[in-house]
């Protein structure tokens, strides 16, 4: 009788067994790469000004790193979705992706209506965008990156100490369809990448570090630095209210959120 | 000596119940708004846009209350053929006015349209809780977001967006007002009007035509281009100017958005007879000028006594004549000679 119990639970342990062996990767997962030509520019390594003081450290250095010259566009997202069928609107699971997913897209294949191959792809999640950079054995760029070429205007490196700079800025978040502009509709900057101001927003690969809460007034111990009453008195630059546009839209979002104007591009560690 | 005795009693007795009547009375006049319990179903508040405002809660007894705004961000008319890209709550300047009673329990639901580029959220000054709200209310574009509070303190509030830049989002129009009509109500009057002060900052000069940018550097240096009333300097005049009759009462409410100035309110060819000062509960009376700060609001009250017009005004008299912050109300009826004639 207590031979008949081991040999149960042995074939019990075993069949077990078998079933964490024959279990797969979560599928979503599972990326496949496809054909794609985007220029990617190299950005020399610096120092930049992060837009409010962490610890009083007055500069963060950005190690250099490839990114891509402009947004992903609509044209290659459908590339990727035809590699990687388990993206499309229909297979794509909530966990990844809310009920905004690819919203205006006509069907699984089909990008929206009146919206060009060459504009931007927009409603893709956070979860969405990285598996597509991952597939490409890319990744999202992190907000110190993005930051610090933001930063640069035409000419130079570092405006930020440019008031025409953040007018400039001020002026491009304007009111629109902004996932309608094809990208590199605008000028380059002085590294020559396309589309940081005057079209969509970007996803960033760590977002959601940016601890900004809508409430901007009152003061908390880990959002000080961010809140109005606060960030009079900390914020490195006060005047530069398009910076706190930009944390104020990443600290709004959450990872699986889809939205007409929020986008991506990705960059990719260089390796020696 | 029974007599006596008795008399004595009587006498306790009535003393006795006289204390009680004054304890009692004293504390029905402090009523403990936050232990004011609803009744009935829920109502869901209709809003409609400015200068009109819902009708009065009148003696109604305090129920639950949903009201949904949704934040919208479209370029609109500042003047004549100057476009600006107002941020608004439900698509006007200001937004819809919201109106309730002392004791209500409101259920605030802030959507945020899926073609906005920012995120938004809502401070009511009406509200006891962080941020009036805010914090609760804080959504990207496409996302809703909803809280709960109850009405303690009777008043005329302002409500506006709160996320930073703060004063670019009120710069642009994130504003609107939200009135707690005590118990039993404000007193009847004829006509109620909304009416709401706002600067606006632009890159071009007043009456620049085409479209005005936002310009950060004069509203941190405090230099508008416009003082408007409810976001357009025709919004009360021409066709929107205000109508009412001789011999009605009219009540104003008015709010100031700011984001910068306060207003020295005045209506030319009137009195208030009646302000609650600050939209608080003191009432002064016989005001010919009465100042609103930003964030603040005020309601005045004065009876039309003779046909004509008034003119509604930032008595700071440049910003009436050179930026905007001018309306009209337009009184019809018969003339009244008593009270005001011109000799021929």
């Amino acid at each position: 009788m207590k031979n008949l119990f081991f040999l149960l639970s042995l074939i019990f342990v075993v069949s077990c067994d078998k079933k964490v062996n024959n279990s797969s990767i979560e599928p979503h997962l599972e990326l496949v790469s496809f054909e794609i030509q985007v220029k990617m520019v190299e950005i020399p390594g610096g120092y930049y000004r992060p837009f409010f003081d962490i610890d009083s450290i007055k500069e963060v250095y950005v190690s250099r790193f490839f990114m891509d010259e402009r947004l992903v566009t609509n044209q290659e997202y459908l590339n990727f979705l035809i590699a990687n069928p388990q993206w499309v609107k229909s297979n794509i699971l909530s966990l990844y992706a809310d009920d905004n997913y690819l919203k205006n897209w006509k069907s699984d294949f089909e990008i929206p209506e009146g919206v060009s191959l060459q504009a931007p792809v927009t409603n893709v999640s956070w979860y969405a965008a990285k598996a597509f950079a991952q597939s490409l054995g890319k990744r999202l760029p992190t907000v110190d990156e993005w930051e610090y070429v933001g930063v640069a205007d035409k000419s130079s490196p570092n405006a930020a100490d440019n008031p025409e700079f953040t007018n400039y800025i001020l002026a491009s978040y304007k009111t629109g369809e902004r996932y309608k502009i094809p990208v590199k509709a605008g000028q380059s900057n002085y590294y020559g990448i396309y589309d940081m101001y005057g079209s969509v927003w970007e996803w960033t690969s760590d977002f959601n570090s940016v601890m900004m809460t809508g409430e901007s007034r009152n003061s908390n111990i880990k959002n000080e630095n961010l809140f109005c009453a606060g960030a009079s008195l900390t914020a490195t630059d006060l005047k530069n209210y398009a910076a706190f546009i930009r944390f104020a839209m990443r600290g709004s979002v959450k990872a699986n959120y889809c939205i007409n104007n929020l986008g991506f591009r990705c960059v990719k560690d260089i390796t020696i | 000596m029974k007599k006596l005795l008795s008399n004595a009693v009587l006498l306790m007795f009535a003393l006795g119940l006289h204390s009680c009547k004054d304890s009692s009375t004293s504390s029905l006049t402090k009523v403990d708004s936050e232990s004011i319990k609803t009744v009935g179903s829920v109502e869901v508040l209709k809003l409609v846009p400015p200068p009109l405002v819902p009708p009065p809660v009148g003696d109604r007894p305090a129920k639950k209350i949903q009201v949904m705004l949704e934040t919208v961000e479209e370029v609109g008319e500042l003047a004549n053929g100057v476009q600006y890209d107002f941020w608004t709550f439900n698509g006007t300047v200001p937004g819809s006015f919201i109106r309730a009673r002392v004791g209500d329990e409101i259920e605030l639901t802030l959507k945020n349209n899926e073609n906005s580029v920012f995120p938004h959220n809502i401070d009511l000054h009406a509200v006891n809780g962080p941020g009036g709200g805010a914090e609760a209310t804080f959504v990207a574009p496409g996302q809703s977001a909803t809280f709960t509070f109850k009405a303690l303190n009777p008043g005329l509030y302002v409500y506006h967006c709160a996320v930073a830049p703060v004063g670019m989002h009120i710069a642009n129009g994130m504003y609107g007002l939200i009135l707690i009509e005590p118990e039993g109500g404000l007193p009847p009057v004829d006509k109620e009007f909304y009416i709401m002060q706002g600067d606006f900052y632009t890159k071009g000069k007043f009456g620049e035509k085409g479209f005005q940018e936002f310009d950060m550097e004069k509203a941190i240096a405090e230099h508008p281009d416009y003082v408007v009333f409810n976001g357009n300097t025709g919004a009360l005049v021409g066709d929107n100017e205000l109508n009412v009759n001789v011999g009605e009462t009219v009540r104003l409410f008015v709010g100031n958005g700011g984001p910068n100035l306060s207003s020295s309110f005045h209506v030319i060819g009137e009195i208030f007879d009646k302000v609650y000062v600050e939209g608080g509960s003191v009432i002064n009376e016989n005001v010919q000028t009465t100042m609103i700060p930003a964030g603040g609001a005020v309601i005045v009250e004065f009876k039309a006594n003779v046909p004509g017009d008034l003119v509604i005004v930032d008595h700071a008299i440049f910003r009436a004549f050179n930026k905007g912050a001018l309306g009209k109300i337009k009184v019809s009826g018969k003339d009244n000679p008593t009270v005001y004639s011109v000799k021929k």
